[in-house]
């Protein structure tokens, strides 16, 4: 069975929330809509305090080549445009909408009937994609039109669907691979017919044997679309390994996946793009899972952005007594949430409440040069050294080894048997070198 | 026996005598004219080499202040104008005399005014948690009390005060090298005049916030009403995205906007204690409030 080669480990899986179906989760009384939900610029607002707005109207344009459209997830009256507190505690703006009731903008259909027929051309899918504000929901939240405009002297061979979903916990692609199955794969099409290439994979672990098993029977009514198993490994859902293990390419460091002649895109991601090109609908909602040790009823919602997270969880049996954190996205990359206050928005995958026992950091002991973070990264850095150079702040050496390169799966922290904070060091040399390098761009 | 003796001394002085002549003549070929001027100014510097100035270390301070041939743009921090007048009598040049300067932490977020109300277990380098999160509080722009401003002090003039979390300047070790400046993820701690008799008034918060939420958040944040810039009589005073700012060219250290600052945010550093004055004062203090000053 295929899989990446270098490094990986294996969390527990504990895919609590396989088996439940996703839900509908009802409105929010108030949304809270932040206008930067994807990588690049953020959003100009487009309304003002006291409009009132549909579900599906635009709300905030894209201003930048790499941005994206925002449309309102809920119908009411704006209520005020305010700086509005997000995952890490600081203030952003959002849009804040007093919700009424559900009235859909014209012309966006909103039944359960499949379309199958692409009536678009090329240049109007990747139109109608920047249109409808679709992003990258594997969790980078990159534009997806963006993504799709393969720059000049390089050429697509294979778009990849990536229904790794390899993060311990999260089982949002998994449900969503086994409840639309077959508009996931008219969206691999509409996303090949965009990119012009006649080949396409899905990836799937083998922990997930229903969903391949579906897809697999699905993809032979689509021409082009194979479906694979791959062996379980954290972090095969990473870009750079599951083209890896699918193609035995590898993306040169500093590059592109474009460079291997592939295009990656999340299972939720072609689920939206089916939706944007079939039914003109915006992405205004998302499957979120919420699930943990402490959760006291692990659930998929389909949850509209701007659905403050607290509501999730209450709709999850509620609060737990013995909470020690809440985490947005999975154990392994996710990040703790100061407040529950905090909006859905267009990349959160999941949510996982950690009882106080387990979400304890352990003790920091010295390195003993084991090596194993070594092993383990999937990227074939040195964890230890960067952890070290970056707590010496010598930046220069920091990028000589290639900081840069680092994907933050967090497979290095995981295995570390002193429990140093080998990840939280990278990051913060990816952020020095990354102030670096920019500014020696602009001289 | 004795011839080997012999030969080897001698061969040996050959040897010794041709070297020293080849070496001689690459000397004079490849001599290195130095200004002498740069040595004598890097012996009048204190030989911190804490970078205050700008420059690597004192050596590259001489090299660039001779080279220049000016003193403008050129100040040694820890020496203070006691030094930049001796370097300039050694070069004959005019020194610009500039007030000493001292670190001041512009935030009063201790554990009493900004409670805590999560819990940050990750590595504690205040670089690394701003980069993560808003703090323990709370506030987006206070102090997170892991201590980077401490441990890039050079001097040892600073402490991380156990009881309120918060940074101390020691005033007669500081020597305004501005480490702790650049150490700073949030941009807290201002080089600002010592100021007559080092007394010295500011703002003692950096919250941009309107007053509301920064309210939320620490009791004693400044929320930006502008009463001190209207009692102001000098002009010190602006006010700007929600917070009070204090140029300290222009303050005459009078007091009034400490008085009248509904939230205690602006300090009084090293005056003598205010005579009584009937009614009004009594109300006012709520909390201690010097978190900066150890003298």
């Amino acid at each position: 069975m295929k899989t990446f080669k270098l490094g990986g480990v294996h969390p527990p899986e504990n895919k609590f929330s396989s088996g439940a179906a996703i839900e509908k989760l009802p409105l929010p009384k108030r949304a809270f809509i932040p206008v930067t939900q994807h990588l690049g610029a953020p959003a100009a607002l487009v309304v003002n305090r006291g409009d009132e707005v549909k579900t599906g109207q635009l709300i905030a344009k894209s201003s930048g080549f790499i941005s994206a459209n925002i449309h309102s997830p809920v119908t009411g009256k704006v209520f005020k445009v305010d700086n509005v507190m997000d995952v890490s505690g600081y203030k952003r703006k959002a849009l804040i909408i007093d919700v009424a009731e559900d009235d859909w903008e014209e012309g966006i259909d909103t039944s359960d009937d499949i379309v199958r027929e692409i009536t678009l051309t090329k240049e109007q899918i990747i139109e109608r994609m920047a249109e409808m504000g679709i992003v990258g929901l594997g969790g980078a939240t990159f534009p997806t039109h963006v993504k799709m405009m393969v720059p000049k002297g390089k050429t697509a061979e294979y778009l990849i669907i990536n229904g790794v979903e390899c993060e311990p916990y999260l089982t949002s692609d998994h449900r969503l691979m086994l409840e639309k199955g077959e508009e996931i794969l008219i969206g691999a099409t509409i996303l090949m017919k965009a990119l012009g290439v006649e080949k396409a994979m899905v990836g799937i672990e083998n922990n997930k044997p229903d969903a391949i098993e579906h897809l697999s029977k699905l993809a032979k009514e689509f021409k082009g679309i194979t479906v694979h198993a791959l062996k379980v490994k954290y972090p095969q859902g990473g870009e750079k390994q599951l083209i890896k293990a699918l193609t035995g390419r590898e993306v040169p460091s500093g590059k592109l996946p474009i460079e291997t002649g592939c295009v990656v895109d999340n299972v939720g991601t072609a689920y939206a793009v089916y939706e944007a090109v079939q039914k003109n609908k915006p992405l205004i909602e998302r499957v979120v899972t919420v699930t943990g040790h402490a959760a006291k009823q692990p659930s998929n919602f389909l949850a509209r952005v701007g659905t403050p997270i607290a509501q999730l969880i209450e709709h999850a049996g509620g609060m737990p007594e013995d909470l020690g954190k809440v985490i947005g996205g999975g154990p392994m990359m996710g990040k703790a949430l100061m407040n529950t206050e905090v909006p859905v928005v267009k990349g959160t995958s999941g949510i996982l409440l950690m009882q106080k026992e387990e979400s304890k950091r352990v003790a920091v002991k010295n390195c003993i040069r084991c090596s194993r973070c070594v092993g383990v990264c999937p990227m074939g850095l040195e964890p230890f050294l960067l952890a070290q150079l970056v707590e010496h702040q010598l930046w220069e050496r920091t990028e000589n080894e290639k900081v840069m390169d680092c994907i933050e799966c967090g497979s290095c922290q995981y295995t570390c048997p002193s429990g140093r904070p080998l990840l939280d060091y990278i990051r913060l040399g990816k952020f020095k070198v990354g102030q670096i390098i920019r500014s020696r761009g602009k001289k | 026996m004795n011839d080997v003796i012999i030969y080897a001394v001698v061969s040996l002085s050959a040897i010794g005598i041709a070297a020293a002549i080849i070496l001689y003549f690459v000397a004079q070929k490849f001599k290195v004219v130095e200004d002498p001027r740069i040595d004598e100014v890097e012996d009048i510097l204190p030989s911190a080499n804490c970078g205050g100035c700008g420059y690597a270390g004192c050596r590259a301070f001489a090299e660039n202040l001779v080279k220049q041939g000016t003193l403008e743009g050129f100040y040694c921090p820890v020496g203070g104008a006691e030094v930049m007048s001796e370097i300039a009598d050694l070069l004959g040049l005019e020194v610009e005399v500039k007030e000493p300067q001292v670190a001041v932490i512009r935030c009063n977020g201790s554990r009493t005014n900004a409670p805590k109300k999560i819990n940050y277990d990750g590595p504690a380098t205040c670089a690394f948690a701003h980069n993560l999160y808003s703090g323990e509080s709370g506030c987006p722009y206070g102090c997170l009390g892991l201590g980077d401003c401490v441990a890039a002090c050079e001097f040892g003039a600073m402490y991380m005060d156990e009881k309120t979390g918060l940074p101390v300047v020691i005033e007669e070790k500081c020597v305004a090298c501005g480490a702790c400046v650049r150490a700073c993820p949030r941009g807290i701690i201002e080089l600002r005049n010592k100021g007559k008799k080092s007394r010295r008034i500011f703002v003692s918060c950096i919250n941009e916030e309107k007053g509301g939420p920064a309210k939320k958040n620490c009791s004693v944040a400044c929320i930006g009403c502008g009463k001190c810039e209207k009692v102001c009589e000098f002009d010190a005073i602006t006010i700007k995205n929600n917070l009070a700012y204090i140029d300290y060219e222009k303050c005459k250290l009078c007091r009034k906007c400490v008085e009248v600052c509904p939230t205690n945010a602006i300090h009084e550093i090293n005056f003598p204690p205010r005579k009584p004055r009937p009614a009004k004062v009594a109300e006012k203090p709520k909390e201690p409030v010097s978190t900066e000053t150890k003298s």
